[in-house]
């Protein structure tokens, strides 16, 4: 069963290209250059934070594959997979640290 | 729903950021304490749902997306207290890798994301599914509104800190420094997306994934989605 639990989460991660057809922005999720299209001005306040953290992968983009539509769906992918290894990384680490020492049985595979 | 960072005041962050500190200690506490070895894999399995299903972006009619959690979902099988856990993990790493959410308001999209919605969707489920055996119908349909009471609860929690912004923190000139829209357009925004969109997506991946692992592994979900 918990194979089966993997499964859905596999194909799950394979699927998300699909969760980049929805075109447009999340509300109140807009940078910098959409809130200039948007209000006509960019708030001091967020201004201010645009830079001060850069996360390694923006937007789910990786750019080191290159630009494009195929691309930016390659990343999608590569960073589900890269998310989806982080986090059951910690969870993995964290479980061990707060429920303690005991056997953890060990899932198959992972996606 | 994740707000980046300069949408929000850093007082704002750092009062909702403070706000989670025991919230985080105490969801420890209690998985160490209630959650069994067999169900700790899944605990892992289920932030790394939370993470992809937030993935899918949906189209809203104002031109805008929204998009599912997966918190209600975990909060039914696991119990509420380790969907705190699962959900803030997963973003944690939407925020430090892919920018998803500021670091800054890591607190706050954790608050909205990870114990509003998962608590206000639990309780909402076991009022709806009253006594109802895990798996049946009543209890799937149950975990279908749980899922849609608590995404748009999350989502007004977000709207009302993004609305109090402007009526708070002005520059000098009066123009608004973080957040630019009151709460009489981040509301309406807000909650349009949601009540009409993804609190239906939400509504269907929590009962039908809550639906599978009943039937897959019922001996992961809790009995009755109680207790825990």
């Amino acid at each position: 069963m918990i194979r089966r639990c993997w499964i859905l989460l596999i194909v799950l991660a394979l699927l998300t290209p699909l969760g980049m057809l929805a075109e447009g922005t999340a509300w109140g999720e807009w940078g910098a250059d959409d809130l200039t299209a948007v209000v006509g001005y960019v708030p001091q306040g967020i201004e201010q934070a645009d830079s001060w953290w850069k996360a390694v992968f923006p937007d789910y983009s990786l750019k080191f594959i290159g630009e494009g539509e195929a691309a930016g769906k390659i990343g999608y992918l590569l960073s589900a997979g890269i998310g989806a290894g982080l986090i059951y990384l910690l969870m993995t680490v964290y479980t061990r640290l707060v429920v303690g020492r005991r056997t953890l049985p060990v899932p198959e595979k992972k996606g | 729903m994740h707000i980046p960072d300069g949408y929000l005041s850093p007082s704002t962050c750092l009062t909702l950021g403070a706000v989670m500190l025991p919230v985080w200690y105490r969801a420890s506490a209690v998985v160490k304490k209630s959650l069994d070895v067999a169900r700790i894999p899944f605990m892992a399995m289920g932030a790394v749902f939370a993470f992809l299903i937030m993935m899918f972006n949906v189209p809203i009619p104002d031109g805008t997306t929204a998009h599912a959690v997966g918190s209600v979902l975990i909060a039914i099988v696991l119990g509420p207290w380790a969907a705190v856990v699962a959900v803030s993990v997963a973003l944690f790493i939407q925020a430090l890798v892919f920018g998803d959410g500021g670091m800054l308001a890591f607190g706050v999209n954790a608050f909205n994301m990870a114990v509003i919605m998962p608590f206000t969707g639990y309780y909402m489920y076991r009022l709806a599914a009253g006594r109802a055996a895990g798996g049946s119908l009543r209890a799937v349909v149950a975990a279908g509104i749980g899922g849609y009471v608590g995404l748009n609860l999350a989502a007004l929690a977000a709207a009302i800190e993004f609305g109090i912004q402007p009526l708070l923190f002005t520059a000098a000139d009066g123009t608004p420094l973080y957040c630019p829209y009151g709460l009489s357009v981040a509301i309406p925004a807000m909650m349009t997306a949601h009540l009409l969109v993804a609190g239906f997506v939400e509504a269907a991946v929590t009962a039908l994934v809550v639906k599978y692992v009943w039937k897959t592994a019922p001996e992961v979900a809790a009995p009755n989605g109680n207790e825990k």
